[in-house]
């Protein structure tokens, strides 16, 4: 039974792509069969955050026109055999991207991969609420600060009313992944804190990404971190994010946060 | 934890006090997008019954607040117009 994620935000620049690619390759990596679908027409970068931005030649809008067939257009990752992306379209009429189109792509995908992740465009336009279209789930990705956390109430809302699924009078799963936080901000009164977004959202936690130097290392080298530095704090907190998706149980800690004042008394103690 | 936040002093806690007047708002404003358009043009259709007034001289102010908003209806009327007008 294949599981079709939309990956969203509304803001620009939180994380969406960094996210898709950790979390498809986090999955892929447990031998899940995988596609990453970029929707960001236009301006894409999925295919640069995967390292595959060279052997891009046919794209979505290119499968929807009938240009290209799927298969052809599925670039296969060279790391992790299981892993596909499906890339936008750089230059194409973002028209071109129609309901029909997409929701031929989609059902033609859920026959061949485990898991479909679409990576929203920023904003609440055509290729937004295309990607979020079909999705059986969502991950909304927010940073604990005003701006993303409104838009992310935003898109909830959108989630609830402008979905197949919520036409059909069902209902979207959502997870809320808070990420760039830092828990020694948070605990200085400098950052909204978990329990401040999650109550604000009220929306369920899937996962906290820390904020780190190994996520930008990783897009620099075209690695999602969850492959590039898989020992590192954000893609920890990836993977556990990609095991709670997969219905495991697994305890909500922030990565690589520094310990409080005392365990460090009694670790040194005990050492 | 909510002993020592007793003793925060940063700016997280604005964010989130911010956040959650505004989002109150937003949440419920969705029903109504342009309800602020429509009480314009009433209380000006009202207002012009009675006083001749510019409609660029009339400022419509709103301050939404936790538990009770206030709307602010500021109209520059004319000395002259308005005593012809009440002697009409």
């Amino acid at each position: 039974m294949s599981q079709v994620l939309v990956v969203t935000s509304g803001k620009g620049g939180v994380g969406k792509t960094t996210t898709t690619a950790a979390l498809g390759a986090a999955l892929a990596h447990d031998g899940a069969k995988v596609v990453v679908i970029d929707f960001d027409v236009g301006l894409r970068n999925l295919d640069l955050v995967l390292g595959a931005e060279r052997r891009v030649v046919f794209d979505l809008i290119n499968v929807i026109n009938g240009v290209a067939k799927l298969p052809q257009a599925l670039i296969r990752d060279k790391r992790i055999e299981n892993l596909h992306l499906l890339p936008a379209s750089q230059t194409r009429d973002k028209d071109a991207l129609t309901q029909e189109g997409v929701e031929k792509v989609i059902d033609e995908l859920r026959e061949k991969f485990d898991w479909i992740i679409c990576d929203s465009p920023a904003g609440i336009e055509r290729g937004a609420t295309l990607a979020m279209r079909y999705a059986d789930a969502a991950i909304i990705v927010t940073n604990p600060e005003v701006s993303s956390v409104r838009d992310s109430d935003r898109i909830i809302g959108i989630l609830d009313a402008k979905t197949a699924k919520a036409e059909r009078g069902e209902r979207v799963d959502k997870h809320l992944l808070i990420t760039r936080y830092s828990a020694a901000a948070a605990a200085r009164g400098e950052m909204l804190t978990i329990d401040d977004v999650l109550e604000i959202l009220s929306c369920p936690l899937l996962g906290i990404v820390p904020e780190g130097k190994e996520v930008l290392r990783a897009s620099n080298v075209g690695s999602p971190v969850t492959l590039n530095d898989p020992q590192s704090a954000p893609a920890r907190a990836y993977f556990d994010a990609a095991r709670r998706l997969k219905g495991e149980q697994v305890p909500m800690v922030v990565q690589g946060a520094t310990r409080s004042i005392f365990t460090k008394l009694f670790a040194r103690k005990a050492a | 934890m909510s002993f020592l936040r007793l003793f925060r002093s940063g700016s997280a806690p604005i964010a989130r006090e911010r956040l959650q007047i505004l989002l109150a708002h937003e949440r419920t404003a969705t029903d109504q997008p342009d309800l602020l358009a429509v009480l314009r043009e009433e209380i000006l259709a009202v207002l012009g019954r009675h006083v001749a007034f510019e409609p660029d001289k009339v400022q419509i102010k709103v301050d939404r607040g936790k538990s009770v908003s206030t709307l602010a209806v500021d109209i520059e009327i004319p000395n002259s117009r308005t005593a012809g007008a009440l002697a009409a």
